[in-house]
C-alpha cells in the first residue's frame, strides 16, 4: 500500500515536470497553431545550458533557471524569425517541416560536439523519507518550480497588457491586428515563450536524471501525450494533463511491468483522441 | 660520382617494384555507434581496433606466408540502429571490398551483422556481442572473442553468496537481446545459489526515469539488485538508485559502470559492481601482443583516457584476427577460419578458443570474466577487481558501509 501511495506521489511529481515542458509545445500550437517539433531540442539545450552554466561557469544548479529561461527565449525568438515566421498561415505540413528540419539541424550540431555521452549534473538536496520511500528534494523542488512557473505563466498572460495581446493573437489575429496589436512581435513572443519553457523543463529534467543529446525526442513525445489530454493549445489543460500522465504511470507501475507503461501511454493518447478530442482538460480558450 | 647515381636510380626503379609487389592492402570493414545509445562503449571498442591498426602498421602489418599486409579500416556510423548495419554491412562487402569483418557493437547491431557476413561467407570476429543465440545457427565464419551472455553474471552470483548466502535479490534487466539472455541465465544461478528472487522484471531500453521500478525494489525488501542493460539506461539506474536511497546492500549492473564515463555519477557510483570481459589489473600472460599493463600505457598516451574492456576487446579482436592470419600463412577466408577453429591462446585480454561443434560453432568457450568494483581510493573513484578471489585488487566493500 505504501508502494503505491510513494509511485503515485513520484509520478505526480515527475508528471508536473513533463507538463510545463507540454505547457511551452500547447502555448505555440494555442497560439499560431504551428506543431513546434524543435520542442525536444529545446528541452535538451535546457540541459545542456544547466550543465554548461554549472561545470564551465560555476554557476549553483537553480541559480541557472533565470539566464536559461532568458536564453530560451531569445532563442526562440531568433527560431521564430528563422524556421516559423514564413510559414504562419500555410498549410500546417510546411511549418511541421521546416521546425523539424531545425530540429534535426539542432541535434546534428549537438552530437558533433558532445557526441552521445551521457551528461551528468549532481544535485543533492535532502528528500523526504516517508515508510522507507524517499522522494528526493530534487523532484519535490522541480515540481515546486513548475508551479511557479505555471503561476508566472498565468499572471503573464491574464494580468498583464502584452499577455492579454497574446491571447487576443490566439483568439483571431485579424481582430486583434484591426485594434493596432503588431501581431507579428505577439507571435514571435509567443514563440520565445514556448521554447523558453521547454528550455526550462529540459534544465529541471537533468536535475533529476542524466541525459544525452537525444534525450529531447523521448520528452518530446510525453509532450504531445500531454497536449492531446490536457486540450491543444490549453497551457492550463497541458499542466494538468502531465500531473494526470504522471499519475497514471505512477498507479500503473506497482500492478504491472513497468515495460508497459508506455503502451498504457499511447493507448490513452489514442483514447482520448477518439472520445475527447478537444482534450480530457479542454477548458474554454480565451 | 655521376656514374654512382645513375647506377643507384636504375638498381632502385628494378628493387622497388619487388618490394611494392610484396607490400597489400588488408581491408576489415566495420560499422561502429558514433551515435545513438551504444555510442559510449562502442566508440571505446572501435579506439581498442585503432591502436591494434595503427601499431601493426608501424610494425610493418601482417605477415601471411611471404606476403606482407597492411590493414586498412572502413568504418560507417551506424547510429546505433539495425537497420542501418544491414545495409552498411551489405556495402561493405560489395562496394568497399572488405576483405575481413568486424562486428558493430551489441547483442543486437552483431546478429543484424551476422545475416550479412554468413550470406556472403565473410570471416566476422564478434568482440562487442555477448548474447550465444547467434553462435547456434551453425554459422561458419562468425566468432566470439568474449564471455557470452549466460556467464556474464555467474561471477556477481558466486561474490553475492560469499556475502550474504540468503540474499533476497532483485533482477531487474532492460528489455534488449543481450540483457534478456543474461537475465535467463542469471534466475537459474541466483536460484541454484539459494537467493530468494524477489523481483523479476524487465525495463524498456530508452526509459529515463526509474523511480517506479526503484519503487518496487523497496517494496519488494531485496537487499540485492542484479540486472541493468547498456550505458544510458545503467547510469540513469544506478544514480537513482543513490538519489531514492534505495536500501541495497550489493548492486551489480551490466555494462555501464564497466566504463571510465560512469565515474561523472560521483557518490551514486560508488560499491557498484560490474561484470568485466577485462581490467587493467589482470595479470595473463600472453602467448603474443602486448602484455596488459603495456596496452593500457599506449592506450592512454594516445587517447588521454584510460582503457577499459571495451577498449581492450576491440584491440584483441584485432590481435586474434592477426594471429589467425599469421597461423593460416594466408588471408583466404576458409583458411583463417580454419585456423581459428583450432586456436586455443592467452592474450593480455585472457583465454580464447572457440567451439568447434555444429551447435555452437564460433562460441567463445574459454574466456573468463572478473568481477570490478567502484570503490574510493585517495580520494577518486577507481574500479577495483573483486572477483575472482584469486584476481581481486582489493576486497569486495558492501554498499551500505
Amino acid at each position: 500500500m505504501f508502494g503505491i501511495v510513494a509511485s503515485i506521489v513520484d509520478g505526480v511529481l515527475i508528471g508536473s515536470v513533463y507538463g510545463l515542458a507540454a505547457m511551452g509545445l500547447t502555448l505555440i500550437w494555442g497560439v499560431m497553431d504551428v506543431v513546434n517539433l524543435t520542442h525536444g531540442a529545446a528541452i535538451v539545450a535546457g540541459m545542456f545550458a544547466l550543465y554548461l552554466l554549472t561545470s564551465a561557469a560555476g554557476l549553483a544548479p537553480y541559480a541557472a533557471l533565470p539566464p536559461i529561461l532568458a536564453g530560451g527565449f531569445l532563442v526562440g525568438v531568433l527560431l521564430y524569425w528563422i524556421a516559423v515566421h514564413r510559414m504562419i498561415g500555410r498549410p500546417p505540413l510546411m511549418s511541421l517541416l521546416s521546425t523539424f528540419s531545425v530540429n534535426l539541424v539542432l541535434i546534428g550540431l549537438g552530437t558533433a560536439v558532445w557526441g552521445t555521452v551521457l551528461f551528468n549534473v549532481p544535485v543533492t538536496l535532502p528528500g523526504v523519507s516517508w515508510q522507507g520511500y524517499t522522494f528526493p528534494g530534487t523532484h519535490l523542488l522541480a515540481a515546486g518550480l513548475t508551479a511557479v512557473m505555471a503561476g508566472l505563466l498565468y499572471l503573464f498572460l491574464y494580468h498583464t497588457r502584452l499577455g492579454k495581446a497574446v491571447r487576443a493573437v490566439a483568439d483571431n489575429r485579424e481582430a486583434a491586428e484591426l485594434a493596432g496589436i503588431p501581431t507579428t512581435q505577439m507571435l514571435s513572443l509567443a514563440f520565445g515563450l514556448g521554447v523558453a519553457l521547454a528550455s526550462v523543463a529540459g534544465m529541471l529534467i537533468a536535475t533529476l536524471f542524466p541525459f544525452t543529446v537525444l534525450a529531447g525526442d523521448a520528452y518530446q513525445l510525453k509532450s504531445f501525450v500531454v497536449t492531446v489530454l490536457g486540450g491543444l493549445g490549453n497551457p492550463a489543460g497541458a499542466l494538468l494533463g502531465g500531473i494526470a500522465l504522471g499519475l497514471v504511470e505512477g498507479l500503473a507501475a506497482p500492478f504491472m511491468p513497468v515495460s508497459w507503461t508506455l503502451v498504457i501511454e499511447f493507448v490513452l493518447f489514442v483514447a482520448v483522441l477518439i472520445v475527447f478530442p478537444g482534450g480530457i482538460f479542454a477548458f474554454r480558450r480565451s | 660520382m655521376k656514374k654512382l647515381c645513375l647506377i643507384s636510380a636504375a638498381t632502385m626503379i628494378v628493387v622497388a617494384p619487388a618490394f611494392a609487389a610484396d607490400e597489400s592492402t588488408l581491408t576489415i570493414g566495420m560499422t561502429l555507434s558514433q551515435t545513438g545509445s551504444l555510442n559510449v562503449d562502442s566508440v571505446a571498442q572501435q579506439r581498442g581496433a585503432d591502436m591494434w591498426r595503427d601499431e601493426l602498421n608501424a610494425a610493418g602489418g601482417i605477415k601471411a606466408g611471404n606476403q606482407r599486409y597492411k590493414v586498412r579500416f572502413v568504418t560507417y556510423d551506424d547510429q546505433s540502429q539495425g537497420g542501418r548495419v544491414q545495409q552498411l554491412y551489405t556495402r561493405l562487402i560489395l562496394q568497399d571490398k572488405a576483405q575481413f569483418l568486424f562486428s558493430p557493437y551489441s547483442s543486437g547491431l552483431a546478429a543484424t551483422a551476422a545475416v550479412i557476413s554468413e550470406q556472403y561467407g565473410k570471416l566476422m570476429l564478434v568482440m562487442g556481442g555477448a548474447e550465444p543465440k547467434i553462435f547456434e545457427l551453425s554459422n561458419k565464419y562468425l566468432f566470439q572473442g568474449i564471455t557470452s551472455a549466460d556467464h556474464y553474471l555467474s561471477g556477481a552470483v558466486e561474490a553475492l553468496r560469499s556475502r550474504n548466502p540468503h540474499a533476497r535479490v532483485a533482477l531487474v534487466y532492460s528489455d534488449d537481446p543481450f540483457s534478456k539472455a543474461v537475465a535467463l541465465a542469471t534466475r537459474d544461478q541466483a536460484r541454484e545459489a539459494g537467493f530468494t528472487l524477489v523481483l523479476d522484471e524487465s525495463y524498456a531500453p530508452t526509459t529515463t526515469d526509474f523511480s517506479p521500478i526503484i519503487n518496487k525494489i523497496i517494496t519488494s525488501k531485496a537487499d540485492a539488485l542484479l540486472g541493468g542493460g547498456h550505458y544510458p539506461d545503467g547510469a540513469t539506474l544506478a544514480r537513482q538508485l543513490y538519489d531514492q536511497k534505495a536500501n541495497l546492500q550489493w548492486v551489480t549492473l551490466l555494462v555501464a559502470p564497466g566504463n571510465q564515463e560512469f565515474a561523472r555519477l560521483g557518490p551514486a557510483a560508488l560499491g557498484i559492481t560490474v561484470p568485466s570481459q577485462w581490467e587493467i589489473q589482470a595479470s595473463y600472460k600472453p602467448q603474443f601482443g602486448p602484455p596488459a599493463a603495456k596496452f593500457a600505457k599506449a592506450f592512454e598516451e594516445k587517447f588521454k583516457i584510460a582503457a577499459d574492456y571495451h577498449s581492450a576487446s576491440g584491440y584483441t579482436g584485432g590481435a586474434l584476427l592477426q594471429h589467425a592470419i599469421e597461423t593460416a600463412g594466408s588471408i583466404d577466408t576458409d583458411k583463417v577460419a580454419a585456423a581459428l577453429n583450432t586456436m586455443d591462446v592467452t592474450t593480455f585480454f585472457g583465454h580464447i578458443k572457440f567451439a568447434t561443434d555444429a551447435k555452437h560453432h564460433g562460441l567463445q568457450i574459454a574466456h573468463e570474466m572478473v568481477l570490478a568494483q567502484w570503490q574510493m581510493k585517495n580520494g577518486s573513484l577507481v574500479r577495483e577487481v573483486v572477483w575472482p578471489t584469486a584476481a581481486r585488487t582489493a576486497d569486495i566493500l558492501n554498499r551500505m558501509q
